[in-house]
């Protein structure tokens, strides 16, 4: 177990509205949740039902339009720009659910973009190693599949050794035995450094490699579901 | 904190670059264009000035001059004495026919004397070539470069001259340029006639002698001490020479080649602010609209590094960097251009101000403030591009720009979207969903459209009054001019000829006009009353016959002698009985092309008296019979001179045609330039932008052409709608170079010609569908799976 037990995000009565003409849209109602140390975290939920809401709020790339996030001792919802900026440059990584690579940069400069401003990165090259990329690190995004790119993604967010790593959907695009390399990744950054994740997924079969699984549903955790164990990703079918 | 190398992110600034390098091209050159106007034509104007203002203190250019009959050597140190006077110079001057091989008239010289030993110290020359006469000699001359130039003379040749009455072989010694005589136009005529009149510097024991003025002096220059009272001075000096018959002092600003110099320079001071200014401030706020749309394109790239923690700065600074590419890119190319076109500039105006020395100066003030201002307003258009995608919280950024609520716009409303095809809809809807941005992209065009009616209108502007000039105030189709005064019973001779239908003979006198202390040499000409072929043009609607008493003076010839209708010249004639006369002024007009004094031919005749005597004839001719009678004519002894207006105007109309071609050129070029940057960009940045959706459209089966259409359809309508808002603009433009070229000299009508608008249409047209056709041409080759994979 990496899970040290101590939460470092911790998120009260986090509710987000989107105000869309006449309606307004409830993404998120009154959401309590703790990010334990070192956990590996799984979202599920039906399509609209909050997950990506969620994990950009936590991640500090939008604002809540209620309720409270800490981080250790800091209260998030109370940064200014620069300050949450701050943050996400020194402790979060993310894994968009569009790869979002910057189109003129090869795979190495995408990765390198980020290592770039951070303060214990890995090798660029390294970190493409890691998710089976290292052929293809001069490769324009154009020049990459789905999958690749989807792959360098993950490398640019793991590359800086973040303290929290969020993952919208990381597999969504990928085959089995891709999707598992990506989640061996993943799994492995976790163990062997202890990043706390946070992986969002429409497959209900991966929860079973994650130590807390919960459900969301119409903008609320419906389950929050503690795995006895966690499994190893080979032992993942689906 | 970390400090960051910035590596990859300088290797995306380097990509992008790379990637947008037709637009950039596109901006480059605009600012480019920008930078170089304010170069050549304001560093132009500036190096004028300082020539001059180098030239002036090279040759101590007098404060003031006065002219006398005689007075003895013994009242320079009166004038000396004078407060406020920190210098004199006396000298001896004399006009005096020369002998001059192949002229029908005779060529005429001012032979100004230098003291004996040495250069002049006030009213000085430049040797150009050879020296200053030796001081013993007779025979030695030194000529203005024009005349030599005008008549091939070289250093060793002598000119034949009658002074005094006594014929003398001169010869050149040197070649020199003053001034003084920087426009040198001979008595009673209107323009230079370099091959027929020269200035001539003398030793003034040489010339002294010639006319009886040994120990005198017929003219005197002062500098004045600085802060010295010109008026005050003046007075003082009119007080000291009126008992040697002295005709008035004059300062400066009447000294008429410094008054003719400064007057062009005015000219090229409104020129030079004017048209840079409005070239600078449309290539600042292209590079405005195009870097801050270009980078509004990046909002999801923009999303992406701040969500990795890259902060705004760092952000900015990026774009910044890119402002800072294209607008220094277009500095640098701009300066070098401008400072190759500024030296052309200078020699082409400095040749014709007659400047010994010509040099551009190269102005780091201009060129620091061109830069700051591109530089500036690329900076502005980066930040607000970069800002509206920065300001966003990264999760929003970096969704793909919101389908915003698109519902029918006004125009839909109005029923008029049910006529439109499906396309057209989608084309208005998009539109209207950023007004601001069509809006912005229409002004741009519209500058394109303004700058060629702008270059274009003083074409039409010199038309115009050549139009009202030749076709409505001089009427005639043949001008003869004879070489001694005749008889008037030539009219009868004349009329005999055949193909004739109307003779008028004219007089000519050649006289000084004077009011106050200004004065100037012109030809007065007597045309006979009621005459048909010389009328009083106030404006194409007012059309008056030549009035029975008083003199017509032309609008800047009024302006020099600073005399209105109802004020009186004292008329000095200069040949015959040499009458001085007060003659009040009946009516000054609008005369465009020169500086003229007309009047009744029996109020002239009485006033000049003598015999009845005609100088020339003007005449009617069948049109067939015209070229034929021409060449009869110009064959009689008694002619000097044939001329027809219709061939002067032909030839003016030709020269004009030349320098339009290469102004047209130009503009041509500029106004492309914008109506490209902003239309190849504006599809080029919605291409991008659209890329997905269009490449989406052709993966569901649109043609090329159809999703083209979509694409430059919103251009075409920019396009447009610029059209007219260029003319307005253009109009103002105009207006305003009209407004600040009214207060010199010089003046254009504000004119605009229908063809000005159909031309300056047509280029902007032509611009737009160049554009659209690369445009189109990339749509073509569109890579589907690549941009559908991927996205900017
Ligand atoms: N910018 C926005 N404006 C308006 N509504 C939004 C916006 N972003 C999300 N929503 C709405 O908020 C709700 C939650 O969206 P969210 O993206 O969090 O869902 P999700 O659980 O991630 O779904 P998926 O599995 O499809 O990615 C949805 O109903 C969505 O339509
Ligand atoms: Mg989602």
């Amino acid at each position: 177990m990496t899970n040290t037990g101590r939460a470092v995000l911790r998120a009260r009565g986090l509710s987000k509205v989107y105000r869309m003409g006449q309606v307004d849209v409830h993404a998120l109602r009154e959401v309590d949740l703790d990010l334990e140390g070192g956990e590996l975290l799984v979202l599920l939920g039906a399509s609209g039902s909050g997950k990506s809401t969620l994990l950009n709020i936590l991640g500090g790339l939008d604002r809540p339009s209620g309720g409270t996030v800490h981080y250790l001792d800091e209260e998030l919802t109370g940064l200014d720009d620069d300050d949450l900026t701050d943050y996400r440059r020194r402790h979060v990584g993310f894994v968009f659910q569009a790869y979002n690579l910057i189109p003129s940069l090869t795979a190495r400069e995408n990765v390198a973009l980020i290592t770039d401003i951070s303060s214990n990165p890995m090798d660029p090259a390294e970190a493409l190693g890691m998710v089976g990329l290292g052929d293809r690190v001069d490769h324009f995004p154009a020049q990459l599949s789905g999958g690749e790119q989807q792959r360098v993604a993950i490398a640019r967010a793991v590359a800086k050794r973040p303290d929290i790593l969020f993952c919208d959907e990381p597999t969504g695009a990928l085959d089995v035995e891709t999707g598992k390399k990506v989640l061996t990744v993943l799994d492995q950054v976790n163990r062997e450094t202890g990043t706390t994740t946070a992986i969002i997924t429409h497959n209900a079969a991966i929860a079973r490699m994650a130590d807390r699984v919960l459900h969301m549903s119409s903008g609320q955790i419906a389950e929050e579901v503690r795995n006895p164990s966690r499994a190893s990703v080979e032992e993942i079918e689906w | 904190m970390v400090s960051p190398s910035f590596r990859a992110l300088t290797w995306k600034l380097l990509r992008d670059l790379w990637h947008l390098r037709g637009q950039m091209f596109s901006i480059v050159l605009v600012v480019a264009t920008g930078v170089m106007t304010v170069l050549t034509m304001r560093g132009g104007y500036e190096s004028l000035l300082r020539s001059q203002a180098a030239y002036y203190s090279q040759t101590r250019f007098p404060d003031l001059w006065s002219s006398l009959e005689r007075a003895p050597r013994s009242v320079e140190s009166e004038l000396e004495e004078i407060p406020g006077v920190s210098a004199v110079a006396t000298r001896v001057n004399y006009m005096a026919r020369l002998d001059l091989p192949g002229l029908n008239v005779p060529g005429m010289g001012l032979f100004i004397s230098v003291p004996d030993h040495g250069a002049p110290e006030l009213g000085g020359i430049v040797i150009l070539s050879g020296r200053l006469p030796g001081a013993a000699s007779t025979d030695e001359v030194v000529i203005s470069r024009v005349f030599a130039d005008a008549r091939g003379l070289v250093l060793g040749d002598s000119v034949r001259a009658i002074l005094n009455g006594r014929a003398r072989d001169l010869r050149v010694v040197g070649t020199a340029v003053s001034p003084e005589h920087s426009y040198s136009v001979p008595p009673g005529a209107l323009y230079p006639d370099d091959e027929r009149y020269g200035v001539f510097w003398m030793r003034r024991g040489v010339l002294g002698p010639l006319y009886d003025m040994e120990g005198a002096f017929n003219e005197v220059v002062l500098d004045l001490a600085p802060g010295a009272d010109v008026d005050v001075v003046t007075a003082r000096v009119d007080a000291v020479l009126d008992p040697y018959g002295g005709r008035g002092a004059f300062p400066r600003a009447d000294q008429f080649s410094h008054l003719v110099l400064q007057g062009e320079l005015d000219q090229n001071r409104v020129m030079g602010t004017v048209i840079p200014a409005v070239f600078l401030s449309v290539a600042a706020f292209l590079l405005h609209i195009v870097l801050s749309r270009l980078i509004s394109t990046q909002r999801t790239q923009i999303g992406v590094l701040k969500a990795f923690g890259y902060t705004d700065r760092e952000v900015g600074r990026h774009y910044l960097a890119m402002a800072a590419v294209a607008s220094g890119l277009g500095t640098v190319l701009g300066a070098g251009a401008g400072v190759w076109l500024g030296g052309a500039y200078v020699r082409m105006y400095g040749t014709y101000f007659n400047f010994p020395a010509l040099n551009y100066d190269f102005s780091v003030t201009l060129l620091a403030t061109a830069s700051l201002v591109t530089l500036g307003s690329a900076a502005l258009g980066a930040l607000q591009g970069a800002r509206s995608a920065a300001r966003l919280p990264p999760a929003e950024a970096m969704r793909p720009e919101p389908p915003p609520s698109f519902e029918p716009g006004p125009f839909e409303r109005l029923g008029l979207g049910r006529v439109l095809p499906a396309a057209g809809r989608m084309i208005l809807r998009s539109l209207e969903r950023r007004p601001v941005r069509a809006l912005l992209s229409a002004l741009g065009v519209a500058f394109s459209v303004a700058i060629l009616v702008m270059g274009m209108f003083m074409f039409d502007g010199v038309t115009f009054m050549m139009d009202l000039q030749f076709r409505l105030a001089q009427r005639e189709d043949l001008q003869v001019a004879f070489r001694e005064p005749l008889d008037v019973v030539v009219r009868h001779e004349l009329a005999r000829m055949d193909g004739v239908t109307t003779v008028e003979l004219y007089r000519n006198e050649p006289a000084r006009l004077r009011a106050g202390h200004r004065e100037r040499e012109v030809g007065l000409q007597g045309f006979p009353m009621g005459s048909r072929l010389r009328r009083i043009v106030v404006d194409e609607d007012d059309i008056r016959p030549l009035p029975a008493e008083g003199l017509v003076l032309s609008q800047i010839l009024a302006e020099r002698l600073d005399v209105e209708v109802g004020d009186t010249v004292d008329v000095e004639f200069l040949e015959g009985r040499r009458a001085e006369v007060l003659v009040p002024i009946a009516a000054v007009v609008e005369d465009f092309i020169g500086v003229s004094a007309i009047l009744d031919r029996d109020a002239l005749d009485r006033l000049a008296g003598g015999p009845r005597t005609a100088s020339g004839a003007l005449l009617a001719v069948h049109a067939e019979a015209r070229d034929r009678l021409l060449e009869r004519i110009e064959e009689a002894p008694a002619v000097a001179s044939v001329q027809s207006p219709a061939m002067t105007l032909e030839t003016f109309q030709a020269q004009l045609a030349d320098s339009l071609f290469i102004a047209v050129g130009f503009l041509l070029g500029f106004a492309g330039l914008i109506a490209v940057a902003v239309i190849y960009n504006g599809a080029r940045i919605s291409l991008s932008e659209r890329g997905r959706e269009l490449a989406s459209l052709r993966v569901l089966g649109f043609r090329r052409q159809e999703v083209a259409v979509l694409l430059l359809g919103e251009q075409a309508v920019v396009t447009l709608l610029a059209i007219p808002a260029g003319w307005v603009l253009g109009y103002l433009f105009s207006l305003s170079v009209v407004d600040s070229v009214r207060t010199e000299t010089y003046r254009v009508a504000l004119v605009i010609s229908p063809r000005t608008y159909m031309i300056s249409a047509v280029i902007t047209v032509a611009a737009a569908v160049a554009s659209g056709w690369i445009v189109r041409r990339r749509i073509d080759h569109m890579d589907l799976v690549a941009v559908l994979k991927t996205r900017e």
